[in-house]
């Protein structure tokens, strides 16, 4: 059994719970142990970057020191902002000698340096395998007409994150058609969906997650599939109102890719925690996949 | 016993800052076999020069010494000034006080001192010199051009009306580059198949100049006036001198391809001209899709063919020729935009580049003239062209600026519109560089004539959306952020070096640069030459550059290569290695080092056993004196004219012998 280090992040253990659900039954079925990290504290997110550089770095390296402290080699984290924060936190104390030692002198410990920092996509596609997914799959996805989308942290800037293609990304389109839906080819997958704007400058997620559902639904989509809190909310959260704007029923759910992957692995919506989302996926599934 | 004369310069005050010049002069003094010593402002000067002359006469003087800058810069002058003395000019030595002594050090004392020791290494080596006479070799009066674009066309005419003979060695079947590909040229929009085709011809019809098409160099050896060169004749399968270019083989050839010079837009049969107008009119058959070839099936064009000139037999050739000089006119490839992921990475058809665009505008070209979709071949009524693509991008593409896309992008915008007057042309650029004669002007009438869209900035994304391309990006002048739902677009995608440039330079032995384009020996003053004599460049090959830039290369390499082919024989560098065949033991080991190939095995009679055996021998026009033989040879055979043992042994001798005595 594989063991990794676990950073849920803040928005799993509240607006993400079932994200946060669904990766644990999955992992448990990949036989892959999360050991959540003890007293983790927040990456600092878009705030502390904005705000202060030290505290931007200190904080992910905080939580990496503390992985590290747990004797294991590898940190998953689902957030693609957290995932984000930790890998630049990471490669530029490994650059920077005097920021390395200001990070320490904070800290009070030797900041970490050997911990590798991985996204549940890498660890399922590169560690697990989309073979050995593909032969666990329980219930096929039916062809399910499913749009990725990877939003811009996840893959990007590549000589950082270093995994996967930071304009067409293809993982998750990989692992879809791997269970058997139907990948769709569109150009938005990298797209912003406004991010952190959803509070304070509504207006412009309006606009932006607008322009991912209307490109999804162009191109055929069922539902989306995303691997970030975020960009989920966004896209859930703001669909009605976008509706409204647009004058355009979507009634797209965004599903996270690792409650597809519970279905197909032969689990339940109720189980995955899927009665959490605003537009209501059990409608789509039912009828396709012929789940409950 | 030598006089010896030491002449130490100030260089105004390139040396004199740093080093004491007369205490540098006052010490030579008192070195071994010096007469005479002073120091003088400029050696080199006119006055300088006298000044040699003057004291060689006055004081008997037999060697010469000049402590100044470097041999690479002056060594010749002071050579010839030694003859004017009436001396051997190998008599005279140069003792590099300034690039190895003043210009690096800037402690006076050391400095003075470290130039008194160069001085003594000097005097001791130039005691010791012989007197060697320059020898000359014949000079081979032809010029190998190797491409057949307009810069090696318009070097060949040149070479020509000059009165020597050139040699084309072209890759493809037919002669005439880029250019032949395009419509029109800017910025006075003649013809190019006008312009061109006439040169081509003349080529073609000159007594002077030969063609090989189809054809690449393979190897070169040898020297300025004598380089060997091995030319691989690929085997076109038609004889060359039988086709009359019919055409009734290539019209029946039943396989259909896509043509490489109509950039894939078109097809081209198995047996196939280039183009309408190729030079020579002689089809090749493409070995790899020829049916016959790989299947032993078909056989048509040799059954249609009415003069007998297809040959399924003919093989590669390879002939050796000599030439005096050659022309390096090679030209340029195309960046390959497909690692641009916000272009599509080449996946959408209808994102193309400046050539696809320019066979569409050609008439005889796949489109007979018309801009098409390559998707579904529809008009294309709205086209954004986006230029630095590859260019002025340090990170992932070339990080200098491809000089003419700007221009070839306003053109290409105009002839749309002349083309389709309800046409749309959309031009991103970060600036215009339009620097040439009437090019701004050009630039400003496809805008207000012609009415062609400049928006300010970059392209962040093109995308497909319902069958057509969308075009994301922002018009920095305005500030906002445009989207154009496009038919096509075009790339103007930077000019770059061709895959084999390296493998190129390294078989010419000439420099190149970070970016694979080929090093002119000075970027100002020797434009057109290389560090290795002998070997010119000419156009894109050695960086970007639009027709009438080409041009002048060309004649201005031409000029270069007809004045060494003037000569009837060339001086070579007495200063080369000597084998003495009574230690010879012909082991050879020196032929396994020397780099220029310059050492043959020569069968001779041993004069005390009477019995033949093997010796090396060194060609001297091949020599290049570097010494590498010198220290193979075990039984120390081998000695360096102007370097021979005795004087390096000398020089070492006079620094160790009484160190620190006079100082
Ligand atoms: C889209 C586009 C539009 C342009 N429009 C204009 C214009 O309107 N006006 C203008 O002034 N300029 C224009 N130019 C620039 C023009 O193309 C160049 O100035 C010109 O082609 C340079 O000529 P060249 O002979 O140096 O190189 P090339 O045209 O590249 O010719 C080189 C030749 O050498 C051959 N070759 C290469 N390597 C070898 C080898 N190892 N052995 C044997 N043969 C070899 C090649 O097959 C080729 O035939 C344009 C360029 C582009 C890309
Ligand atoms: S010539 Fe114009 S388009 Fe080409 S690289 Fe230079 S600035 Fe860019």
């Amino acid at each position: 059994m594989m063991k990794v280090a676990y950073y849920p992040g803040c928005s799993l253990h509240s607006t993400a719970r079932e994200y946060d659900i669904s990766f644990q039954l999955v992992c448990r079925k990949l036989g892959i142990e999360l050991q959540e990290i003890p007293h983790w504290v927040c990456c600092g997110s878009s705030p502390a970057h904005v705000t202060s550089h030290l505290l931007s770095i200190a904080l992910p390296c905080k939580n990496l020191i503390l992985a590290e402290e747990m004797g294991l080699d590898t940190v998953v984290a689902p957030c693609a902002a957290c995932f984000n924060r930790l890998k630049i936190a990471k490669q530029e104390v490994a650059e920077d000698s005097k920021l390395k030692k200001e990070v320490q002198e904070v800290l009070g410990k030797p900041s970490a340096g050997k911990i590798e920092v991985k996204h549940p996509l890498q660890v399922i596609i590169e560690d697990v395998g989309l073979k050995k997914v593909e032969e666990m799959t329980r219930r096929k996805l039916q062809g399910l007409r499913v749009a990725s989308y990877y939003g811009c942290l996840l893959v990007r800037p590549p000589s950082v994150i270093n995994f996967d293609d930071p304009e067409d990304p293809q993982s998750m389109d990989n692992l879809v058609s791997a269970l058997g839906g139907e990948a769709l080819p569109w150009a938005f997958k990298t797209e912003c969906c406004g991010a952190s704007f959803s509070l304070s400058e509504t207006d412009i997620v309006f606009e932006l997650s607008g322009e991912i559902l209307n490109e999804a639904l162009e191109a055929g989509a069922e539902c989306i599939l995303v691997a970030c809190p975020l960009c989920q909310s966004n896209l859930d959260l703001r669909q009605k109102g976008i509706e409204k704007r647009r004058g355009k029923k979507f009634n797209l759910p965004i599903l996270y890719f690792t409650e597809l992957l519970g279905l197909a692995l032969g689990m339940s919506m109720r189980q995955l925690g899927l009665s959490r989302h605003i537009v209501n996926p059990s409608k789509l599934l039912e009828r396709k996949l012929a789940v409950t | 016993m030598a006089r010896i004369g030491v002449f130490v310069c100030h260089c105004g005050t390139n040396i004199s800052a740093t080093v004491d010049v007369k205490k540098v002069a006052e010490i030579a003094k008192g070195f071994p076999g010096v007469k005479f010593a002073t120091d003088y402002r400029y050696m080199c000067s006119e006055p300088g020069q006298d000044l040699i002359q003057k004291m060689v006469k006055e004081h008997n003087l037999t060697r010469i010494v000049v402590a100044a800058c470097s041999p690479s810069l002056h060594e010749k002058t002071f050579r010839t000034c030694t003859q004017n003395a009436g001396l051997n000019p190998y008599f005279f030595e140069m003792a590099n006080i300034r690039e190895q002594c003043s210009w690096v050090h800037d402690d006076r004392e050391e400095a003075t001192l470290k130039a008194i020791d160069i001085v003594k290494l000097a005097t001791a080596k130039v005691g010791k010199n012989n007197p060697l006479q320059t020898t000359f070799i014949p000079v081979e009066k032809k010029v190998l051009i190797i491409g057949g674009g307009i810069s090696g066309i318009q070097a060949a005419i040149d070479v020509a009306f000059n009165g020597f003979k050139a040699v084309i060695v072209e890759r493809e079947p037919s002669i005439g580059g880029r250019m032949a590909m395009f419509d029109k040229t800017f910025p006075t929009l003649d013809c190019a198949a006008c312009i061109l085709t006439p040169k081509m011809v003349e080529v073609n019809q000159s007594d002077l100049i030969k063609l090989y098409t189809y054809s690449e160099v393979e190897e070169v050896s040898g020297y300025v006036g004598n380089f060997k060169v091995k030319i691989r004749r690929k085997a076109r399968l038609v004889d060359e001198n039988k086709c009359n270019g019919c055409g009734t083989c290539w019209q029946r050839c039943p396989v259909r391809l896509p043509s490489e010079f109509d950039m894939n837009l078109g097809k081209r049969k198995a047996i196939y001209v280039p183009f309408p107008q190729a030079v020579p009119n002689v089809p090749v058959i493409d070995q790899k899709h020829c049916l016959y070839i790989n299947k032993k099936k078909c056989g048509i064009c040799k059954k249609v063919c009415p003069f007998e000139a297809i040959d399924y037999e003919q093989e590669d050739e390879v002939i050796e020729e000599q030439f005096g000089a050659i022309i390096v006119a090679t030209g340029f490839t195309m960046f390959d935009h497909s690692i641009y992921g916000e272009y599509g990475y080449g996946k959408y058809k209808n994102v193309t580049t400046g050539l696809h665009f320019e066979r569409m505008l050609n008439s005889s070209g796949p489109t007979g003239g018309k801009i098409v979709r390559p998707s579904d071949g529809k008009e294309a009524k709205k086209v954004v062209f986006i230029q630095c693509v590859g260019s002025r991008d340090e990170a992932r593409g070339m990080p200098y600026c491809s000089r003419l896309c700007c221009m070839y992008t306003a053109k290409q915008a105009l002839l749309l519109k002349e083309h389709n007057p309800e046409a749309e042309a959309y031009v991103f650029y970060i600036d215009i560089r339009a620097a040439g004669k009437n090019y701004e002007e050009f630039v400003e009438r496809v805008q207000d004539e012609y009415g062609a869209t400049y928006l300010r900035g970059r392209v962040s994304k093109i995308f497909q959306r319902n069958g057509r391309l969308m075009v994301r990006g922002c018009d920095t002048l305005s500030g906002t952020q445009i989207e154009i739902d496009a038919d096509l677009v075009v790339l103007a995608t930077a000019l770059i070096a061709r895959p084999d440039a390296i493998k190129l330079a390294q078989m010419l032995h000439i420099p190149y640069d970070q970016n694979r384009l080929f090093t002119e020996a000075h970027p100002k003053l020797a434009p057109v030459e290389t560090v290795t004599t002998g070997v010119f460049l000419t156009g894109a090959c050695q960086s970007p550059k639009d027709i009438p830039d080409t041009v002048a290369t060309a004649s201005a390499a031409s000029v270069k290569a007809c004045g060494l082919l003037s000569h009837e024989k060339l001086p070579i560098d007495p200063q080369i290695a000597r084998v003495d065949v009574e230690i010879c033991s012909g082991c050879l080991a020196c032929k396994e080092v020397c780099p220029f190939g310059a050492i043959e095995k020569e069968e001779i009679v041993d004069r005390v056993t009477q019995q033949k055996r093997w010796v090396a021998k060194v060609a001297p026009s091949l020599c290049n004196g570097c010494g590498a033989c010198n220290t193979a040879c075990r039984p120390g055979a081998i000695d360096l004219d102007g370097f021979t043992e005795e004087q390096i042994f000398g020089q070492i001798e006079s620094l160790t012998a009484d160190k620190g005595n006079e100082r």
